[in-house]
């Protein structure tokens, strides 16, 4: 007994060697053969919150690559949705109505076309409206845009199952009108600084005005029919270097919510066009 | 500072560092894995019992393991780099009474020659012994031979920088102090 202690005692740091291998090893297969090794529970416990503070962390440095990711997903589920399906507006064929002269012997002037606008904008100076509707739909160049409250813009371009519109909120717009009562024409354009208020200019000073008169497109604008609602007179200003009133008009439209437009041709302005273009020769 | 607090930052700092920065490295080949924290081991004091030097060196491996997942993997090449580091000092001390006079294993306590011998022969013990467990369990010499050879020389590049970067000042020590 006592030399099984002296032997103890002398190889102490031997045994303890062999133990803490023996150990080591009886971890390793147990934990490879039941994957439950001693002290399993209470270890994952403190290296689980450990790698939760890194992980807080490293999910941060993530953040930007996961953003990606998401956004790429969801870009591709947003791909799946109904609502990307929509085919170009042919809800009425544009050679169907486009007869020149009806059983009557009445002249068509304008044809009107319906469209869905898919974008829009208020908030730039130069502000333009996309419609839902192409050249192999009918729509060409110089189209007059009419809202169900009134005038929107002006067709400015087209591709073949879209167009592009330009609003009349837009620093180069300009649109032959007129005020309903009094039936003087003058032109209605866009100072560029608030969506709901347009400038009627060259009614002359001569013309009564008053606040709420309505503004309608004159009989003279060749893509616009006459009539439509532009807006109504808000507010009269005398310009004092010259013989005419600055009218400020509030629009019909409510250019901030526009889905459904119709789109306007008049067919007869090529002729008239084409007459206009022929330089006078006898006067 | 203290020894015990010195070893303490350090236990948790191989640690950390061998969990969330070595591990993390997305591997460059099968046979590279890149291993500092038993640097631990090679850098406890010359003074301190062999008793304890194994059972840290047990607790350094086995919280490691707990860690990547693997109990007892790690534990036991370190404890048998703890058991021998005793004899393979005492053969490469050149000057007499080292151990008296430095803290701890280091280029200017040993002598670079010697140190690096040690750390060499450390380093390939316990990939040896790391891999050797781990082979026990595939079985392929080609992976054997390979990844002892590959991880050894990563080791101890990083040994190497870890050493030059910070570098550890040792106070010579008389009986006086």
């Amino acid at each position: 007994m006592k030399n099984i202690f002296i032997f103890i005692r002398r190889y102490f740091n031997f045994l303890f060697f062999l133990v803490l291998q023996i150990l080591s090893i009886v971890f390793l297969v147990k934990y490879n053969d039941t994957h439950e090794a001693a002290f399993a529970n209470v270890a994952n416990e403190v290296t689980g919150r450990i790698n939760t503070q890194y992980n807080r962390v490293e999910s941060y440095l993530h953040l930007k690559e996961n953003n990606t990711l998401l956004l790429e997903e969801n870009t591709r589920l947003k791909n799946l949705l109904g609502i990307n399906f929509e085919n170009p507006d042919s809800s009425r064929v544009a050679h169907l109505d486009s007869l020149i002269r009806d059983t009557l012997g009445h002249q068509r002037k304008y044809i009107w076309l319906p469209a869905k606008v898919v974008n829009n904008t208020v908030s730039q100076q130069y502000n333009y409206l996309t419609l839902h509707r192409g050249a192999l739909q009918g729509v060409k160049k110089d189209m007059a845009v009419i809202g169900p409250k009134g005038v929107i813009g002006t067709v400015i371009d087209v591709s073949d199952n879209f167009s592009r519109v330009m609003s009349l909120l837009h620093r180069n717009s300009k649109v032959s009108s007129m005020l309903k009562k009094a039936q003087v024409t003058g032109s209605v354009e866009w100072d560029g600084k608030d969506p709901h208020f347009l400038t009627l200019r060259n009614i002359p000073k001569s013309i009564p005005v008053a606040k709420g008169d309505s503004v309608v497109t004159s009989s003279y604008s060749a893509n616009f029919p006459s009539n439509i609602m532009v807006g109504t007179v808000d507010q009269v200003l005398k310009d004092p270097s010259s013989n005419f009133f600055i009218i400020r008009v509030r629009t019909a439209t409510n250019f901030y919510s526009i889905e459904y437009v119709n789109l306007v041709e008049n067919v007869q302005w090529e002729e008239q066009r084409r007459l206009e273009a022929v330089p006078v020769k006898n006067q | 500072m203290s020894l015990l607090v010195k070893n303490i930052i350090r236990f948790i700092l191989f640690i950390l560092v061998q969990v969330y920065v070595l591990s993390q490295i997305p591997p460059l080949h099968q046979f590279i894995t890149p291993y500092l924290y038993f640097l631990f081991v090679l850098w406890l004091p010359f003074t301190i019992s062999r008793f304890s030097l194994l059972l840290l060196a047990f607790l350094l491996g086995i919280t490691l393991d707990y860690f990547l997942g693997t109990p007892g993997l790690h534990a036991a090449p370190c404890v048998l780099i703890a058991y021998l580091r005793p004899f393979l000092i005492n053969v490469l001390i050149s000057q007499e009474g080292a151990e008296l006079n430095y803290a701890e294993p280091s280029i200017k306590s040993m002598g670079f020659a010697p140190y690096g011998l040690y750390v060499l022969v450390f380093t390939f013990i316990h990939h040896f012994y790391l891999v050797l467990i781990e082979w026990l369990h595939f079985g392929n010499f080609l992976y054997f031979i390979g990844k002892v050879t590959a991880t050894t020389g990563v080791s101890l590049l990083l040994i190497f920088i870890t050493e030059m970067m910070f570098f550890r000042k040792q106070k010579f020590r008389t009986n006086t102090a």
